[in-house]
């Protein structure tokens, strides 16, 4: 027993004196963020010049890995592509890019954001998912380093933090604008909702849609719950949605467990209207998902990876060369973010020498000041308030053939 | 004689625990005054701390008491909850942050020893691997129920309800508990010297009950259950002792952990976390206090440092997990050390070459 | 009506359980250990046939009756044999030098496992889930009186799930492989001294449990066709809840736990509450352990004095 005690002792000083060795590699080292397939990304050129402050650091927390990684790897892929592309223009801005694993944990995301800070980081992308973003955007606000959001939808996430804008809508702006279209639209007499009661950004939307459909007088005939350890079996929501006369089932979730409910729709026979959120985006570029399942469901999205616009298709072709995968919202709004970042910088007059604080303030003074045209949003361009808000037209889409079609 | 050196040995080893502890608190302390930790290490003191309480709660039950808990992580979810919301409940009229920690920290216990108590009544009475599927069923409804609560505190005193929120606070009104939206702290009261003051008490009360008669039987019940009854020791009252005083230091510790985070959700109390403290139970050696305390703080820094792998990173560490656990249980290597140690003896006391073979004995 | 359709749907799902609880029961009452990554062999397996199945269904033209055939039991054995290797690699590499140690030990060293694999796989095949092609298609639907329908797939679920449990009990009962595993279970060094290689049967074990985890992984997937890398864990802990709620190392209890287990699950969140769906679950799990501590068919161990 005793030597058993000597020899665990031993191994756990081998692993402290690994962990010591692993923090002094991580200080020095400015690891380029993991970009696997892009091998010599220019960022990486930019990297041994970083020393003397050419280019600005901007850091971002996602879970990379894990159940929730997909959407932390898709807001880090187009944050690189965009980073990518604003380096090998060669302007005065330049960018290094670093993305941290925060396995969507509010503790981990800390210490990811803390990691980051160590690194000089001097411009933040906060974090891809709502809980963990409520705990570093909280950082943010006491570091002073500047946040702009790609997908931490959460109102809590900006709520009193004069410094942390989100590029999504918040999640009571989706719920109350779903509830709205649905009216004006005259969607549906009778509303079912199903939800995900663990899930912040489900449950964000789900309350305010309710409250607003209330309001307006939809006839919301009730609503069940799933959780995530439950999203496999939806016989029993979609039997209550079937029993209680639903024409319109309102799903506010993301698109892994919306296929399911509306495979398992599908099998029942059962085929009411689906009206999904921006989470839905993404359903039809899954792999192996039959599109005809899909056929006329109605989601609010901004973006839209099927659009003919330029930027659109040189985007989403280059995310596909890279990455083989169709991008989805994640990596539009983290790909604006940082070009967002960018106009914003140039107008403020940033160089990379300022410190994070310096930036942070002249970003604050510029954000709400500013329009900006990217992916995601409409021809009238994306615009801020000063609680850091956006304001931006969610359009509303129905799947038609396999692809989005606008519904105005 | 014999007594009297085992007494020692363990006095010994306490003693050496909290001199252990004491000294990585002092040797942190300094470096922040002096020269500080970096923002990495500094962010992680207080949920180290945490850890380091729940593992050595854990190591009350699986090595003291023997029972295996795979749910400990639902007393440290309720201390959270509790804890949190007590500590924002009294914002207004305890002003003083330390104190207003302190009593969340004893209430947090509180309710977390209270249901340890009525949980203990149902599981311990099974044994081996069942009684391990029930605390492990016990941490899933807890989880459940947790994030199902709703409790917000306005002008008329406390709301609770329970699957929606039907609370209807009144302006000014403080959402303690959200349901799914789990906590936010409005501040984040927890420090690092209230962690160490926690693991500190931790091990003091462990110890001091190991070592009274209390933990005597305790541990008589551990290694044979029918011959510690014939001898009239009440096997359920102590293992409840053990389970009921665990429960409360992981809820103490959970208050730690939910004070110092500026939120949390229910969701992050679940079976893997369960599972990642007995892992530091596991790896620091069942009964061994000290071994849980480094292990606790080795595994939780572990992640951290190893993002220089980058996408690689949880890989490395299953990969670290498999071989630490591989090369702890490995017969070459143990004797491999064993051999290392003695001749370490020899070389320093050539003299008691005549105690040979004496490691065996213990 | 409606709570026959839940009956159906519990008891396909409850017959997926109970595929993987008797994986869990073969390793658990023979190696005496909890094989967390049990759950994630069901992954390797899901994705293996994933990748087959679409890989081979180019080949043939489509509607025919090879296109639908095919490519399912292509797919499926083949997962089964890498799972089966799987299986017995773990086996010799992760547990085998933990024979001697204590089950905490191997327990840790099976949750590292079951990381090591869910990381693998997000590495090997990314983290975007993948829609499952059903090894049946979903359409073929048997109509019964009264309005009701069961789709083809939960019918071979539950026929897969009977034929696994029937074959196991004559396989541990009438072959010699079956007897010297049954005596592993009682006494190792016993089994060792009347010159079983207990080795070599631990192996086996791993192997037909891990066989037993693909066909699991396919079935599960078949129905709910989500595929990512952490689809393994919750069913895993579900069956392994399900394999003791019928009593851990019994085959039929296995069965028998994890059909109850799949109908109390779709029943409770039909009738009482979907958001409290897996705390009911748990409580009859307590309230069936309290009442019979070795589980529902579990034999009561007498302890030796």
């Amino acid at each position: 027993m005793k030597k058993l005690r000597i020899l665990s002792l031993a191994m756990t000083g081998a692993l402290c004196l690994s962990l010591l060795a692993g923090c002094g590699g991580g200080d020095s080292g400015t690891s380029e963020t993991p970009s696997g397939g892009a091998s010599e990304t220019p960022a990486a050129e930019n990297t041994g010049s970083t020393a003397t402050g050419a280019a600005f650091k901007i850091g971002g927390t996602g879970p990379l890995t894990g159940g929730a990684s997909i959407y932390g790897l898709a807001a880090q892929r187009g944050a690189q592509i965009a980073v990518d592309e604003i380096n090998a223009e060669g302007g005065a801005i330049q960018f290094e890019l670093r993305y941290e694993d925060d396995v969507h944990v509010a503790e981990t995301a800390v210490n990811a954001y803390n990691t980051l800070k160590d690194w000089g980081m001097q411009i933040s992308l906060g974090s891809v998912t709502s809980t963990p973003g409520v705990a570093t955007s909280a950082l943010n606000y006491e570091d002073r380093i500047f946040a702009l959001t790609p997908s931490a939808s959460s109102p809590d996430v900006i709520e009193g933090k004069d410094n942390v804008y989100q590029m999504c809508f918040t999640d009571d702006n989706q719920g109350s604008a779903s509830a709205q279209y649905i009216y004006d639209q005259g969607l549906g007499e009778n509303i079912f909702v199903i939800w995900k009661n663990d899930d912040v950004y489900s449950t964000g939307i789900y309350n305010q849609f309710v409250a607003k459909a209330e309001e307006l007088g939809l006839n919301v005939v009730g609503n069940a719950t799933f959780t995530e350890d439950t999203q496999t079996d939806f016989t029993v929501q979609l039997t209550q949605a079937q029993g209680s006369d639903a024409d319109l089932i309102f799903l506010p979730m993301y698109y892994q467990p919306a296929s399911m409910i509306l495979t398992q729709a599908d099998q029942m026979g059962y085929a009411p209207k689906f009206f999904g959120v921006d989470g839905m985006d993404g359903i039809l570029t899954m792999e192996g998902f039959d599109t005809s399942l899909a056929e006329g469901v109605m989601l609010l999205t901004p973006f839209n990876a099927d659009a003919t616009d330029e930027a659109t298709v040189s985007f989403v072709t280059k995310y596909q060369e890279q990455w083989e995968e169709t991008p989805n919202q994640f990596a539009a709004d983290a790909y604006d973010c940082v070009y967002a970042l960018k106009q914003a910088l140039e107008e403020a007059g940033c160089t990379p020498d300022m410190s994070a604080e310096e930036i942070n303030d002249a970003l604050i003074q510029v954000f709400p000041t500013i329009t900006f045209h990217g992916l995601t949003g409409d021809g009238e361009g994306i615009t801020w308030d000063a609680t850091g808000a956006v304001s931006k037209a969610p359009k509303g889409m129905v799947i038609q053939d396999g692809a989005y079609v606008g519904m105005d | 004689m014999k007594r009297l050196a085992t007494m020692k040995k363990s006095t010994r080893n306490n003693l050496f625990t909290y001199a252990l502890v004491i000294a990585a608190f002092v040797v942190v302390q300094a470096l922040r005054v002096g020269p500080g930790i970096g923002s990495m290490l500094e962010g992680q003191l207080i949920p180290i701390c945490a850890y380091v309480t729940m593992a050595l709660a854990l190591n009350l039950v699986v090595g003291i008491s023997g029972e295996l808990s795979l749910g400990h992580a639902g007393f440290m979810s309720i201390g959270a909850f509790a804890g949190s919301a007590f500590a924002m409940a009294l914002q207004d009229s305890v002003g003083l942050s330390p104190l207003r920690l302190a009593l969340a920290m004893v209430f947090g216990a509180l309710i977390a020893a209270v249901l340890g108590f009525l949980i203990g009544i149902p599981v311990l009475r099974l044994n081996g691997d069942y009684l391990a599927i029930v605390t492990l069923a016990f941490g899933e409804i807890i989880k459940s129920i947790a994030t199902n609560v709703y409790l917000g505190m306005d002008g008329n005193g406390l709301h609770f309800s329970f699957l929606n929120d039907t609370m209807d606070l009144s302006d000014g009104g403080v959402e303690l508990i959200r349901g799914p939206m789990g906590v936010m702290n409005s501040q984040r009261i927890s420090t690092f010297i209230a962690g160490f003051v926690l693991v500190l008490a931790a091990l003091t009360i462990i110890f001091n009950l190991v070592n009274s008669r209390t933990g005597r039987a305790i541990m008589a019940a551990r290694d044979n259950r029918i011959a510690a009854e014939s001898v009239g020791i009440s096997v359920t009252k102590y293992k409840m002792i053990a389970f009921v005083t665990s429960a409360a230091l992981a809820g103490a510790a959970g208050t730690l952990y939910g004070c110092s985070q500026t939120t949390f959700v229910a969701t992050r109390f679940d079976f893997n976390t369960s599972i990642l403290i007995l892992v530091f139970v596991v790896l620091g050696g069942l009964g061994n206090m000290w071994g849980s305390v480094i292990a606790a703080t080795a595994l939780t820094i572990l992640p951290e440092a190893l993002r220089q792998f980058s996408e690689l990173r949880m890989l490395v560490y299953a990969i670290v997990l498999i071989l630490v656990m591989l090369a702890t249980n490995n017969p070459t290597l143990r004797g491999f050390f064993t051999r290392l140690f003695r001749r370490e003896r020899e070389g320093a006391d050539a003299g008691v070459r005549a105690v040979k073979g004496g490691g065996g004995h213990e | 009506m409606v709570f026959l359709n839940y009956l159906i749907s519990g008891i396909g799902l409850g017959s997926i359980y109970a595929i993987i609880a008797l994986g869990y029961t073969m390793v658990y009452g023979i190696a005496k250990m909890l094989n967390f990554a049990h759950g994630d062999v069901i992954m390797v397996g899901a994705y293996i046939c994933y990748f087959s199945m679409s890989g081979l269904s180019a080949h043939f033209e489509e509607g025919s009756l090879a296109a639908a055939v095919v490519p399912a039991l292509a797919g499926t054995v083949l997962a089964m044999v890498v799972c089966t290797v799987l299986g017995v690699v773990i086996e010799r590499l992760a547990y085998k030098p933990l024979r001697q140690a204590g089950s905490l030990a191997v327990l840790i060293t099976a949750i590292g496992v079951s990381y090591f694999l869910q990381n693998a796989a997000q590495l090997l095949w990314s983290s975007s889930p993948k829609m499952f092609t059903p090894i049946l298609s979903r359409d073929l639907q048997l109509s019964l009186p009264g309005g009701l329908s069961v789709s083809a797939l939960t019918i071979l679920t539950v026929v897969v799930c009977i034929v696994i449990m029937v074959g196991l009990t004559l396989f541990t009962g009438r072959t010699k492989m079956g007897k010297a595993m049954r005596a592993c279970s009682e006494d190792k060094a016993a089994a060792q001294l009347m010159g079983i290689d207990v080795n070599r049967t631990i192996s086996m074990t791993f192997a037909i449990g891990s066989a037993l985890a693909a066909v699991a992984g396919v079935l599960y997937l078949s129905t709910y066709p989500s595929l990512v890398p952490t689809t393994g864990s919750m069913p895993g802990i579900k069956a392994f809840t399900a394999a003791v709620f019928g009593g851990i190392g019994s085959i039929p209890g296995a069965l028998l736990g994890g059909l109850l287990l799949g109908i109390i699950e779709i029943l409770a969140g039909g009738y009482i509450s979907t958001q409290l769906q897996t705390a009911i679950v748990f409580a009859v799990l307590i309230v069936v352990l309290l009442v019979k501590p070795a589980g529902l068919l579990g034999k009561v161990v007498r302890e030796k004095v």
